[in-house]
């Protein structure tokens, strides 16, 4: 569903000057062509100040005038064939960060190589008067990139040190900061060396992975940020007077008569006043099949109005209804995360002290031998200087921001760059059932029972309805409607069915009380919906859940790989355990509310099990987030795909063997990386401890382990998929 | 003598802070925002130039 217009004003943020800015997700832009279209058609419209779209994050932007009366933007965009989502203002700290990054790179980049074209020059053996001139332009050059681009690590070595944890940027921090102060004082003693150029280019190097991490994270995070929202902005209510009026969600209070037409999200709790219609909650509580709603049923937000219009009575306000319950339950979930520590942070928690020491060793040891303080000083800092972790602080980011290409090629993403890390720990999957091992959509069964005749004009009826069911009935039907007699005076009665005239018969498709104009009970015959001829049952219709077609190779596959499996769905005992027993889950658990659902992942946390979760309703989103790791696939709501680390953007489940494949090849480069680094450092320190690192060992030394890192990290790109881990495109 | 050359490095260093400069106005500017955007747009025609195009076809 595109932009409801009336929303508009509800999305946009006031400029001082008195303009309207309103941001929309437009998925469908993909080329200079969409770019121009959108632009010189919106630059028409009425009230518009003017629209730009930005191709790289598919967003548009729109000043318009006259917030009272705002331009129908939405209509203008369907009307040429664009689907935009309103995405409300958009969080500007995100862009402040990457700007902050790039500039950052572009301080210590100058600062580095002009540093290092006067190295190169020193190195060449330049007169001691030359090379002390070169030495103080380098130190006046370093400083400000050692200021402005350090604070990056600086502030967030400080803000581990104040919690009394240890980061990479610790010794990364101390090193960068000791090495300038100690080739100031070499230059200002008139030292032969210093060591300005390896503390700049090191600043740059790390930098450079910094940004890179950022820009995947942000695309992600955009990409997700572009879908619908399960919630509209704004909605209907009936006044006392009987007039209607537009108002804002959040501004729903406990009481307000709320118009829900067929097709909209149930925005707050409430109880049905007037109207009769089914609602989908599938979403909501897992249940796969439409529930009939009537005056006096009660429904929570989220679930989906599905056939005919409803005046809902709202009994909460937004923030006091079920999905607000939900987010509040998911946040208050996300505790197994918290305390998980980076790869990269567990080895600086035992490296730096190491080094620390170890420079602080050879410093008394100098000491006691010579008895040089200066000479002492020099060799525990430049111990400090080779082993400033550039290869190790690169050793994991490389290979998490090559992976997370490589998954966004896949159509996956990757919202935190540890998901890796921790899905490789796995030992235990939960699964939800419905559109997640399942389609949301029901589909028919034992649809070959049926006569073709009946199939034929059920088919034909079902056609004029956006009813769940009727959607499953069209779509089973394969034949042609040309040798039928053709159907008349179509229409469709909201929360009953469809009817139709052919041939002088009067044909019904919906409940069967209704149909059979109330000589056959709902309960008496079958649940489902019939077809009849001038009140005839002629044909009744089964559903079940259909599995999707990759869900058994999928799990078997998991299986056969060690993991244990397990199946936690809100629907009913007999639906699940036919679901399990066909894809061989062994273990499940059925009717569970979100709250059970949240205790069956904590509780397998509790057990020392690192559980991983596949789910995508709002039921899941408390036991997404709890859960060690979790993978919302792509039918997942809004709500589902923030609380998930990963998200499966292509409705194909095989992207979670993917998913596995490239965890294990990127924990393996990450540990040859860290290996790698290590034992550099292992034989640098040696060398440094003795007294044999120059300025040039150092640079030529770092910047060596640091590419060798980086080239190690990119191999991730060539990791060989096995057929069933390949994803349909 | 290598004395007479030292204005050189006030030289690279002033045209380097003229990059630098520049790509921190590019930045400001807003430059880097669309990357794809920005290479699709060349292709574009101008507003007032897009009636004479469609006249010629």
């Amino acid at each position: 569903m595109a932009v409801d217009d009336r929303d508009i004003v509800f999305a946009s943020t006031a400029l001082p000057d008195g303009q309207m800015r309103l941001e929309l997700s437009v998925p469908g832009i993909h080329c200079g062509g969409c770019i121009s279209k959108i632009e010189t058609t919106l630059a028409d419209v009425t009230n518009v100040a003017s629209a730009r779209v930005n191709l790289s994050t598919r967003r548009l932007t729109v000043l318009f005038r006259d917030p009272d009366n705002p331009p129908a933007i939405g209509e203008v965009l369907t009307r040429i064939g664009f689907d935009a989502f309103l995405s409300g203002p958009t969080r500007t700290g995100e862009d402040k960060t990457y700007s902050k990054l790039l500039k950052s790179l572009a301080v210590a980049a100058f600062a580095a190589m002009n540093i290092m074209m006067l190295s190169v020059a020193i190195w060449a053996g330049a007169e001691p008067e030359t090379r002390q001139l070169f030495h103080w332009v380098s130190a006046g050059i370093a400083l400000p990139a050692l200021i402005y681009s350090g604070r990056v690590f600086y502030s967030s070595a400080w803000k581990a040190l104040k919690h009394g944890r240890t980061n990479m940027d610790v010794p990364i921090s101390v090193g960068l900061l000791i090495t300038y102060l100690m080739s100031l004082y070499d230059t200002a003693t008139g030292g032969a060396h210093a060591y300005f150029d390896a503390a700049t280019s090191l600043l740059f190097f790390l930098l450079i992975g910094k940004t890179l991490d950022h820009m995947m994270r942000q695309k992600a995070h955009s990409a997700i940020d572009g879908l619908e929202k399960l919630i509209p902005l704004a909605v209907d209510v009936l006044e006392e007077d009987g007039t209607t009026r537009h108002i804002s969600t959040n501004s729903i209070e406990p009481g307000m008569k709320v118009l829900l037409a067929a097709g909209d999200h149930v925005p707050v709790d409430g109880t049905v006043e007037s109207g009769r219609s089914e609602v989908d909650l599938s979403l909501v509580s897992g249940e796969s099949h439409p529930v009939a709603i009537s005056p006096g049923s009660e429904i929570v937000s989220g679930s989906l109005n599905l056939s005919g219009p409803v005046v809902l009575c709202a009994s909460a306000p937004a923030n006091g209804s079920y999905l607000a319950d939900m987010i509040r339950l998911m946040e208050r979930a996300e505790g197994s995360r918290s305390t998980f520590t980076r790869l990269a942070d567990r080895v600086a928690a035992l490296y730096a002290p190491v080094v620390h020491l170890t420079a602080l060793a050879a410093f008394i040891l100098w000491y006691a031998l010579s008895g040089d303080v200066h000479n002492a000083l020099t060799i525990s800092v430049s111990v400090l200087i080779i082993t400033c972790p550039c290869a190790l602080a690169l050793a994991v980011p490389m290979v998490q921001v090559t992976a997370s290409r490589k998954l966004f090629e896949s159509g996956i993403l990757m919202k935190d760059g540890s998901a890796l890390e921790r899905l490789v720990e796995v030992d235990t999957v939960f699964f939800d059932k419905t559109g997640t091992l399942t389609f949301r959509k029901p589909a028919l069964r034992e649809s070959d029972i049926i006569e073709p005749d009946a199939m034929r004009t059920a088919a034909a009826l079902a056609r004029h309805s956006r009813h769940p069911y009727a959607l499953a009935i069209a779509a089973a039907w394969q034949g042609s409607f040309t040798r039928c007699e053709p159907l008349d005076n179509v229409r469709e009665i909201p929360g009953s069915g469809v009817e139709g005239v052919s041939g002088g018969h009067c044909f019904r498709l919906g409940r069967s009380d209704w149909a059979t104009h109330g000589s056959q009970s709902a309960s008496e015959g079958s649940e489902g919906p019939v077809l009849t001829k001038d009140s005839i049952v002629v044909a009744s219709f089964k559903f079940e859940d259909k599995v999707r077609p990759e869900g058994s190779s999928v799990v078997s596959e998991l299986r056969n790989s060690g993991l244990k499996l397990s199946v936690l769905s809100g629907d009913s005992e007999k639906k699940v355990s036919t679901l399990a027993r066909a894809l061989g889950v062994d273990e499940y658990r059925s009717q569970h509310v979100p709250d059970q659902k949240l205790k069956e992942v904590e509780r397998a946390i509790e057990e020392g099990k690192k559980p991983l979760m596949v789910g995508d309703g709002i039921n899941d989103a408390p036991a997404l987030a709890a859960s060690y790791v979790s993978i919302a696939p792509a039918s997942a709501t809004d709500v589902g795909r923030t609380a998930a680390d990963l998200v499966l953007m292509k409705d194909d489940l095989r992207g979670i063997l993917l998913l596995f494949a490239v965890a294990r090849m990127a924990r393996k480069l990450t540990f040859q990386n860290v290996g790698f680094a290590l034992l550099y450092n292992i034989i640098a320190i040696p060398f440094a401890f003795l007294g044999f690192v120059t300025p040039l060992f150092a640079a030529v030394a770092m910047s060596t382990s640091s590419i060798i890192v980086v080239l190690n990290g990119l191999r991730l790109n060539t990791v060989k998929l096995a057929d069933s881990e390949r994803l349909m495109t | 003598m290598t004395a007479s050359y030292l204005y050189l490095i006030p030289v690279s260093l002033v045209l380097g802070g003229a990059g630098l400069a520049a790509f921190f106005w590019c930045l400001r500017n807003r430059q880097y925002d669309d990357l794809q955007g920005a290479a699709e747009r060349i292709l574009m025609n101008d507003p007032n130039e897009q009636d004479a195009g469609s006249n010629d076809a």
